[in-house]
């Protein structure tokens, strides 16, 4: 086996309940998002872009689907020879019984025997529930020429909401003074993006003595980065100018959806140089019919539209039919908008059939709707 | 199961596709904007459970190279299955040496070496649905040496033209095969589809081979029609789609805009597969308008679009109409052009040409890669 010079580890355990229905038989990063992908589309794509061969996804909630959705990697390219996507749920070892993961830093002490096969110099921790392009290998380069023992992806974000986010500050050079997770008073913008980079050789110490110290909560945010930064390591943070986007609630996961129909934003998909890869549907090309109005949407293979489409995003294999209408809406694989019904501001889940003439979702809803269930048409 | 191995002929000497030929063979054809002709014939084949595929070309094999690669994206295990592209001599001296047994001969040895005992022959310049696994059984059980596929059709008198017609007794036993003149509207139309056991297939290549420089497999088996036992086998889907001119490649694809006939060719529990590009969904940009048409991935719609195939990547500007039109990969429209029973090839850029109508019976075709 070839040498490793950087590993990736996808923290993919989560169950995101903030996404309600959605995530009641998926977990979060195989929730489906812009028509045709998957949230954990985009950091499985991102290492495919950024040269990293091996990726390791850390499952936990709900993974059947994820599971068999990212094995082997094909999806990616990421199926080389010595290569590959590699699923990885707590297991029962020889000298431990089965054990959840305890926390996000605890699912990686859990696999060192598996990051020590390939014998990296540097680790790549992601999470699964991120919407951005990021490359990955000039991350590194930053970390490499700053000889840091740990480099963390850092966004500004608006003041006014710092304080919902991990803020790291600084000290004018990127270097990592503190950390401050959802400061009351923050003293930078500089959020965490849940990125980080670690010198392997440090961080396997750290994870090893981490695993059994009773104190721990074994999470990166709330005790490995303190304890790096107590223990005096080189911390910098890596900023991050592009689209980023945590899609972890209803609201958040819509919006995202929709900055995709907006012509300026800064998440462009259609990007040759950096595609975002994902299952590939055995679908027709989309159908537009006779009577349809398609203004302002994005719509992906598969889907069969009769009815009137106004801002939102189709995925694949939606039916809408003839006199229905679809507003400031996103409409999830499979789902079905009957003849006179009328979506808006809603974010309609899987397979879900919204029958004849049936109203959802209003133009001045303050969140948007999730349509989880099957709604009843209106004789 | 029945074993047998598959093959997916090139267009023999019969087909010509004016332009859109000069590039590709017609299996690299772009089809309905995501597929291209040669997923149907693999599809079909993979589909049936038959997973030793050999794709013959002549000629300007790199897209179909490309596109088939190794054939995972078939369905077709990559340890016990194989689809092969197998080439021969295309010869320049007259294109009446350019015969489906020319092909094979150059190939013998691979077709020799194959271990099912037997074979569907199918080519790679029509489109429909068909288990080849029934075939198979109907061929074994009735005892025939050769069962022929046909399409039964009451538009033989316009559409198919190039094609063979069967003709048949009662015993539905092929009595000859000749080319559709298109004096009849009912005619049998032969879809280049054989079934026969490995043995048959290397017998006919061989007497073939002695009789006539220029004989494809019909021929040997229309001088053969009293000796064997051949038999038709009627075709039982209503789309059956033939591409012998661009006037043909045209209509199959537009005919396609019902979306009822659509449904008929492509079901969940048959799908067809191709290569994915990994393009993002379309985009419809405000002002953009569309009716009945089949857009790909990958597009960007800023003006009018009806009745209308438009391919992967293709950038339909502000102002433009596209009516009647088939639109290949990564073309771009241009502001405020306006065509109308268009061909336009991959590549090709419409910028400074603001009009461009060809009657429907004689659709314009743009080439590859050209800038008006």
């Amino acid at each position: 086996m070839s040498k490793n010079e950087m590993l990736a580890m996808i923290l993919a355990g989560g169950r995101g309940s903030r996404l309600k229905d959605l995530t009641n038989k998926v977990a979060k990063p195989a929730v489906s998002f812009g028509g045709k992908y998957r949230i954990v589309d985009f950091p499985l794509s991102n290492c495919a872009n950024s040269g990293i061969d091996v990726v390791g996804v850390l499952t936990q909630y709900e993974s059947v689907l994820l599971n068999s959705y990212v094995a082997g990697g094909k999806n990616w390219g990421l199926d080389t020879r010595d290569g590959g996507v590699f699923v990885l749920p707590p297991r029962e070892k020889a000298d431990a019984n089965l054990n959840v993961y305890r926390g996000t830093a605890d699912a990686i002490s859990q696999n060192i025997d598996f990051i020590d096969q390939y014998d990296p110099d540097y680790l790549l921790i992601l999470s699964g529930d991120h919407i951005y392009k990021m490359d990955y290998d000039e991350m590194l380069s930053y970390h490499k020429a700053n000889k840091a023992d740990a480099t963390i992806a850092v966004i500004g974000v608006p003041m006014k909401e710092a304080s919902r986010f991990g803020i790291m500050n600084t000290d004018g050079n990127g270097h990592i003074t503190e950390f401050e997770e959802k400061p009351a008073h923050p003293k930078s913008n500089l959020a965490s993006m849940g990125i980080y980079i670690f010198s392997w050789k440090v961080i396997r110490k750290l994870l090893t003595a981490d695993k059994d110290d009773p104190n721990s909560s074994h999470d990166f945010g709330k005790d490995i980065i303190p304890r790096l930064l107590k223990d005096g390591r080189t911390l910098m943070a890596y900023e991050f100018k592009g689209y980023w986007k945590d899609v972890g609630t209803i609201d958040s996961l819509w919006e995202a959806n929709m900055d995709l129909l907006d012509d300026k934003s800064k998440l462009n998909l259609d990007d040759d140089s950096w595609k975002i890869y994902t299952e590939d549907a055995p679908e027709l090309p989309q159908y537009i019919g006779p009577e349809a109005k398609v203004d302002v949407a994005y719509i992906t293979q598969g889907c069969h539209i009769e009815g009137e489409l106004k801002h939102s995003v189709i995925f694949t294999n939606v039916d809408v039919e003839k006199g229905a209408r679809v507003i400031d809406s996103v409409l999830m694989p499979g789902a079905v908008v009957d003849e006179g019904a009328v979506v808006t501001r809603a974010l309609v889940a899987n397979n879900v059939h919204i029958g004849k003439g049936a109203v959802v979702g209003s133009a001045d809803s303050e969140n948007i709707l999730l349509v989880a269930k099957n709604v009843k048409g209106v004789e | 199961m029945i074993n047998a191995f598959g093959i997916v002929t090139a267009s023999n000497g019969r087909y010509h596709v004016q332009g859109m030929e000069d590039y590709r063979p017609i299996g690299a054809f772009s089809f309905l904007g995501r597929y291209r002709v040669v997923d149907f014939p693999v599809s079909n084949l993979s589909n049936s459970g038959i997973d030793r595929i050999q794709v013959y070309v002549s000629q300007n094999p790199r897209s179909l190279a490309e596109h088939l690669s190794y054939g995972q994206h078939y369905n077709i295990n990559a340890k016990r299955g194989k689809l092969q592209l197998l080439f021969n001599q295309d010869s320049r001296v007259n294109d009446i040496y350019n015969t489906d047994i020319a092909a094979f001969m150059d190939n013998l040895e691979v077709i020799e070496r194959m271990q099912q005992p037997y074979v569907v022959i199918t080519p790679g310049n029509m489109i429909f649905k068909q288990d080849f696994q029934q075939l198979l059984q109907q061929h074994v059980e009735s005892g025939a040496d050769v069962t022929l596929l046909y399409h039964k059709t009451d538009k033989a008198d316009d559409w198919y033209r190039n094609c063979a017609v069967l003709d048949l007794n009662r015993q539905k036993g092929v009595k000859s095969i000749h080319l559709n003149d298109g004096s009849a509207a009912n005619r049998n139309i032969f879809m280049d589809t054989y079934v026969m056991s490995k043995k048959m297939l290397i017998h006919l290549i061989h007497e073939a081979k002695k009789r006539s420089s220029i004989f494809n497999l019909s021929d040997i088996l229309n001088l053969e029609s009293d000796s064997l036992d051949i038999r038709g086998a009627q075709h039982k889907g209503s789309y059956m789609a033939a591409i012998y001119d661009l006037l043909s490649y045209y209509r199959a694809n537009l005919e396609l805009l019902n979306y009822e006939a659509a449904h008929q060719l492509f079901s969940s529990d048959w799908p067809i597969y191709t290569q994915t590009t990994d393009s993002s969904p379309v985009h419809y940009y405000e002002g953009a308008s569309v009716v009945n048409s089949m857009v790909a991935n990958g597009t960007s719609v800023y003006g009018t679009v009806e009745n209308s195939v438009v391919g992967r990547g293709v950038v339909i500007k502000k102002g433009a109409v596209v009516k009647n039109c088939l639109i290949l990969g990564h073309s771009v429209i241009g502001e405020d052009v306006h065509l109308e029973n268009q061909i336009v090839d991959k590549w090709a850029k419409i910028l400074n040409v603001k009009e461009l109508k060809a009657d429907p019976n004689c659709p314009g075709y743009i080439r590859r890669s050209d800038v008006l």
